[in-house]
């Protein structure tokens, strides 16, 4: 009879990974209502329905892009381009729309598909070439950023078409002004939150990122994950190209430029890990709302703003250092 | 003839041959394995062992030579092909994902849909299913597991190499492969990976096992499969033959033509 048993030590220290798996959306969780604690006690206006609202519509573009950073970072893979591909994005829309006269909804759909063109490309440089994540999207950030650039001609579109902003217009739920730009962006967390949680393309995502070679051993498409993967973060990007249009209500060629270290950051606050395989988008979303309290937060409390960052940079440092205690105890 | 002997041969091999540049891994390697048996693989480093389980599993394809599974002559070229026939391997240390739950690791690379149009179109998995059916095989090899919901580093060492050999044996209608599965573990986890490994034999499915630990093959296995050269060497019993003999046809002390 086989029988295996578990020493007491094991028990032990497995009782305390449990607890470390549950801690990595339990810290995000508790950091996030502390920081709003600490800010409604600070200032009035923190904690009123329309600040909140505004948080969410302040974050909802890098919320967006923090999505299909989650998946990407989900396969221990990086992508840096995110936000250069999402400037390139909305200068095809705009300028397609406003210098060519295009029609918008047409112009919306071939911008998704450039952004998600730059995610396939990604995709199979990564798996194709097998080179390292963070220099293929170091060098598809700068094609997007210089096609960025040539195709604008460096200026600043607007008088856009109705259509094009439409994601910045609001709603009122009972006095507040809520954009459906934010509705999008949260409905793109569920959406993603059930196809890693739910599916077999969402495990094996996990799977991926945790041990490719396990998972291409059992029967796991590594490659066809990582490309799906890749480009589905290209689409997200373009989607977001969509909202900050609708935000901003131009298209403009300088958006975008630290919108891949500020959604790294979010998604590494939120408790994903970077070396694959552990988290998730519910960390994410906790993570992305962590740094929009702060700045906002910060802001109203009337801290100059370049201690917004100091914050963010201390923020980023605990959560990997979290991230990697947790690993060596691990091992 | 015995009555382990009469059997037809469910996993067989004639004159396998593998070469990687100018050296021949499998120089005509013959291989049988019938019902119900633990069959042993041993050699020395270099002598065609894990070759011979590449191409049995499916990972490598030989250069000449015959595979045949009861009868039937194969060709693998993937282990994909392999595992649909019912021929399932435990690697050494590299098949589990160590983040994902048991369930989920039973199931890895074969997740079982919900019905009807949530499988269909949204490929949702059906996690209750694998849930109850990764609990059965855990069950049916009496391995001891907390939870089917605790993530496999949780584990000790022995207890993933169980999680591992019962995913094969859920899967295995045929043929279980496992490569060195007690190399990495303690005296009392061997004994307990050494239990599974006759649990499996138990359930009707022969297992091929490529050991180092000669006193382990001598306890565990049903016949001995000696490996030189990328030959076969000789099939031995533990009832035939003493370690010694064995260590020596392995180096080529001594050789001689099996009788079996």
């Amino acid at each position: 009879m086989a029988r295996i048993n578990r020493t007491r030590t094991e028990e032990g220290a497995s009782s305390v990974l449990t607890r470390a798996r549950a801690m990595s959306t339990l810290g995000p969780l508790l950091a996030l209502i502390l920081s709003s604690i600490f800010f409604s006690s600070r200032t009035d206006r923190f904690l009123t329905s329309d600040n909140l609202s505004l948080i969410v519509q302040q974050v909802a573009v890098v919320g967006i892009i923090a999505i299909g950073q989650t998946m990407v970072i989900l396969t221990a893979g990086i992508d840096l381009s995110c936000g250069a591909v999402m400037a390139f994005g909305t200068i095809i829309m705009t300028r397609l729309a406003v210098t060519h006269g295009l029609n918008p909804f047409a112009a919306i759909a071939l911008g998704l598909t450039v952004c998600t063109a730059f995610g396939v490309l990604n995709g199979l440089l990564v798996t194709g070439l097998r080179l390292p994540p963070f220099i293929v999207t170091l060098g598809t950030l700068n094609i997007a950023f210089a096609l960025t650039h040539i195709v604008s001609n460096e200026e600043t579109i607007a008088n856009l078409p109705a259509s094009l902003t439409f994601f910045g217009n609001t709603f009122q739920v009972s006095a507040t002004s809520v954009t459906y730009g934010s509705v999008l962006a949260l409905s793109l967390a569920l959406v993603t939150w059930f196809v890693l949680t739910k599916t077999i393309g969402g495990r094996h995502i996990y799977a991926t990122g945790n041990n490719p070679v396990a998972a291409r051993l059992a029967g796991v498409r590594t490659r066809r994950v990582l490309i799906s993967v890749y480009t589905s973060a290209g689409l997200l990007y373009g989607i977001a190209a969509l909202v900050l249009i609708g935000r901003t209500g131009v298209g403009d060629p300088q958006a975008g430029q630290s919108d891949n270290l500020d959604s790294i950051t979010a998604v590494v606050v939120g408790g994903t890990s970077l070396f694959g395989g552990r988290g998730g988008v519910v960390g994410t979303v906790i993570g992305t709302l962590i740094v929009g309290v702060f700045r906002n937060g910060l802001q109203l409390m009337g801290v100059a703003a370049i201690y917004q960052f100091l914050i963010t940079g201390v923020l980023v440092i605990i959560a990997v250092a979290v991230d990697q205690l947790s690993r060596r105890r691990r091992e | 003839m015995s009555a382990v002997e009469a059997g037809v041969a469910v996993l067989e091999a004639r004159g396998l041959v593998k070469r990687y540049g100018n050296v021949t891994a499998l120089d005509g390697a013959d291989f049988d394995l019938r019902p119900r048996e633990i069959l042993a693989l041993i050699g020395d480093n270099g002598a065609g062992k894990s070759t011979l389980i590449k191409a049995l599993s499916g990972a490598i394809a030989p250069d000449g030579g015959q595979i045949l599974l009861n009868g039937t002559q194969m060709h693998f070229r993937a282990p994909l092909d392999a595992r649909r026939h019912g021929i399932e391997t435990v690697y050494q240390d590299l098949a589990l994902a160590p983040a994902l739950d048991i369930a989920e690791n039973v199931f890895l690379g074969r997740e079982l849909r919900r019905r009807g149009i949530l499988g269909i179109v949204l490929r949702m998995a059906d996690r209750p299913r694998m849930l109850r059916e990764a609990g059965t095989h855990i069950a049916n090899l009496k391995i001891r597991i907390g939870s089917l919901t605790q993530a496999v580093e949780t584990l000790s060492g022995g207890q993933r190499q169980g999680v591992a050999v019962a995913r094969a044996a859920a899967f295995a209608s045929r043929v279980v492969i496992m490569d060195e599965p007690t190399a990495a573990l303690g005296v009392k986890e061997s004994g307990q990976v050494l239990d599974l490994i006759r649990e499996v034999r138990e359930h009707g499915v022969p297992v091929v096992l490529i050991s180092h630990n000669m006193p382990q093959v001598f306890e565990i296995a049903d016949r001995i499969h000696i490996m030189r050269l990328g030959r076969r060497v000789a099939t031995i019993t533990p009832q035939s033959h003493t370690m010694s003999d064995a260590v020596a046809l392995m180096t080529g002390a001594t050789s001689f033509k099996s009788d079996n």
